[in-house]
């Protein structure tokens, strides 16, 4: 009992709850009845017609979430999801085109190659932090601006399907494909990013790694002082969070429409979506899992709402971010957050 | 010849978003609030403008509404980070993402078309010798906060409350005054920067169109060490990679590669000089 109404309390609770009333006032002032649209966003979303979409866009936030979640874990900020996605997707692309290995071993080359690019690419933020002092959260932004741009300019101009006026790169070959469930667009790759998942609640959980990840978010001095390596371990997080980008990038590609598309990638903004997960739940494994699909429904409802109320879908997207802004605004670190704003609940009313 | 006055009028058509925006980083940075939402906030001032300009006729009633509404919307970096000291990083994230979704979302509604206004009636703002005369006002602004920070009894105060918050109350200034009186004056900065982009370099609203100025400002904050002269050089930086960019694609390079010229640029200079100066103070949203 005292652990339900201590999570109704939680700020958590409350910035949901307030993201929601928010959305149900910008819906009356578009002239919309809340409950029909939220009725909308949540049917649609977990519907039969629905679910298949939701798994199919919840591997993707799941994955970037975990993503951006595991650095997040020790404090660290990767921005630059969208560079290390569309970099691995561009090389798995690439590998299942070019590949002389059968296509069950492609498929498996090809996230893997993913993966490497993914991981190569962030690990360059983390340099940039280690060796010339460039914030981290400076240094991957901005370097995922350029890896977007190549990755267009691929698909458009060198690798570009001959005779079609898409920007976009030839079709995989017969096979080369992740294994989908049934006739639904949910692939295997849902499985991988599940494994991974349960692999970082794993480490979290029960591992010592995990615990000098959690140290290092809660307070960075006292890790240093306990022999954390700061620098190593911002290379290692990295790299793990670049890999886990290129691998949703990988399975973006493997996955229909079996081939990189400019801009399929970034323009569902995954990258933001996961990252907002994951400071939803800072980044916790389970509560990550858990908001990331809160926000894959909220993304794929969306666009029922917009069918059956024509209310824009961005008003999601408005909705995920006033949750954010209510959250940061009662709370200040990962970990350190739920502790501090304990202590002051006294004062304010939920 | 490449390099000729053309390209340097171009860049400093370029600059001025970035720098206005950057003015009122720096501004921040100086009293100990780290803002990464200037991005967020430009965005705001783009809608705002085009929408107050199309509904009045008036573009420089867009240019006020841009900086009242951009001033309203950096509120909820002042109450966030100083009045409830949440963590102003994530913060400016999550306001940056708002503002994506809230001016997309406006669009919609508004004006009920998707990804961008473009209206032959929209009213842009007038050029005086080839810059708008916000380009002219921003200039004016690096003079002035020079001013105000290095001799101004205000500037004084703001730089103390960001560099010793505790020594600053205990003389009876208050931080969280300064500190807000900064956030709003980088929100109006940043809604001027939005009017400019939407206003001045072009004359339409495109979803997400600040497309990381916002975020290059930052680093201008960063690369001119919060100091007026310092971002200003850093903003023209930004403004000649993208002058240059929009110069080498009519030579014929590919557009990916002069869109991404700006930040690697911007990465380049700021990997020469961090390099240099390890330790810097640093700045957190909460006054401790």
């Amino acid at each position: 009992m005292t652990r339900i109404s201590g999570a109704l309390r939680s700020p958590l609770t409350f910035s949901v709850l307030a993201g929601l009333v928010i959305g149900a006032l910008f819906l009356l002032g578009t002239g919309a009845d809340p409950v029909t649209a939220y009725r909308a966003v949540v049917t649609g979303a977990l519907g039969a017609d629905g679910i298949g979409s939701t798994l199919t866009t919840g591997t993707s936030v799941l994955g970037l979430a975990l993503a951006l979640a595991i650095p997040l874990r020790a404090g660290l900020i990767n921005l630059g999801g969208d560079g290390q996605l569309v970099l691995g997707g561009i090389t798995a692309a690439v590998t299942g085109l070019h590949s002389p290995l059968p296509a069950p071993l492609t498929v498996v080359l090809a996230l893997l190659a993913g993966m490497a690019a993914g991981a190569g690419y962030a690990v360059l933020a983390a340099l940039c932090e280690n060796h010339f002092g460039v914030p981290l959260l400076v240094s991957s932004l901005l370097l995922s601006y350029p890896a977007v741009s190549l990755a267009s300019y691929l698909a458009r101009y060198p690798l570009k399907e001959p005779g079609s006026s898409l920007p976009q790169t030839r079709a995989l070959p017969d096979g080369v494909a992740l294994p989908a469930f049934g006739d639904s667009t949910v692939t295997l790759g849902l499985v991988l990013v599940v494994i991974a998942a349960a692999a970082y609640w794993f480490t979290d959980r029960r591992t010592a790694v995990g615990y000098e990840i959690r140290m290092t978010g809660l307070n960075p001095r006292f890790s240093a002082y306990a022999g954390v390596e700061r620098r190593s371990l911002t290379l290692k997080l990295m790299a793990l969070s670049g890999g886990l980008a290129g691998l949703v990038g990988a399975i973006g590609v493997l996955s229909f429409p079996y081939r990189f598309v400019d801009g399929s990638l970034t323009a569902p903004g995954y990258t933001w979506t996961g990252l907002t997960a994951a400071l939803l739940a800072a980044a916790a494994p389970l509560g990550t899992v858990v908001a990331a699909f809160f926000f894959a429904v909220l993304q794929v409802g969306g666009l029922a709402m917009e069918r059956t109320t024509e209310v824009p879908r961005e008003l999601t997207q408005v909705l995920q971010a006033i949750v954010i802004v209510f959250l940061a605004a009662r709370l200040r670190f990962p970990g350190r957050w739920f502790a501090l704003t304990r202590r002051r609940r006294g004062s304010e009313a939920v | 010849m490449f390099l000729d006055s053309d390209l340097l009028m171009s860049a400093l058509r370029a600059l001025t978003p970035i720098l206005l925006a950057a003015l009122g980083g720096a501004l921040c940075e100086r009293a100990g609030v780290f803002n990464i939402g200037l991005e967020g906030m430009m965005l705001m001032g783009c809608f705002t403008s085009v929408a107050t300009s199309w509904f009045t006729g008036s573009p420089w009633l867009g240019v006020l509404a841009a900086a009242l509404a951009a001033a309203a919307y950096s509120l909820v970096l002042a109450v966030g980070a100083v009045t409830l000291r949440g963590d102003a990083v994530v913060l400016g994230i999550a306001m940056n993402l708002l503002a994506v979704g809230l001016t997309s979302f406006l669009l919609r509604t508004v004006f009920g078309v998707q990804g961008t206004f473009d209206d032959p009636s929209l009213a842009g703002l007038p050029l005086i010798g080839g810059f708008t005369p916000l380009a002219y006002l921003s200039w004016a602004a690096v003079a002035v906060a020079a001013l105000l920070l290095s001799r101004h009894v205000w500037g004084l105060r703001l730089r103390g409350v960001g560099e010793a918050p505790d020594a600053a109350a205990t003389l009876g200034v208050s931080p969280a005054k300064y500190q807000y009186g900064a956030i709003l004056l980088s929100g109006v900065l940043c809604g001027l920067a939005g009017a400019q982009l939407a206003l001045g370099n072009v004359t339409l609203f495109t979803e997400n169109m600040t497309a990381g100025r916002g975020w290059i400002a930052v680093v201008a904050v960063m690369l001119g060490r919060a100091a007026p002269l310092g971002v200003l050089l850093a903003a023209l930086l930004f403004g000649l990679a993208e002058a240059a960019g929009f110069r080498l694609q009519g030579l014929g390079l590919p557009q990916q590669a002069t869109d991404a010229a700006p930040y690697v640029v911007t990465l380049g200079a700021l990997f020469l000089t961090t390099a240099r100066r390890r330790r810097r103070p640093r700045t957190t949203g909460a006054v401790q």
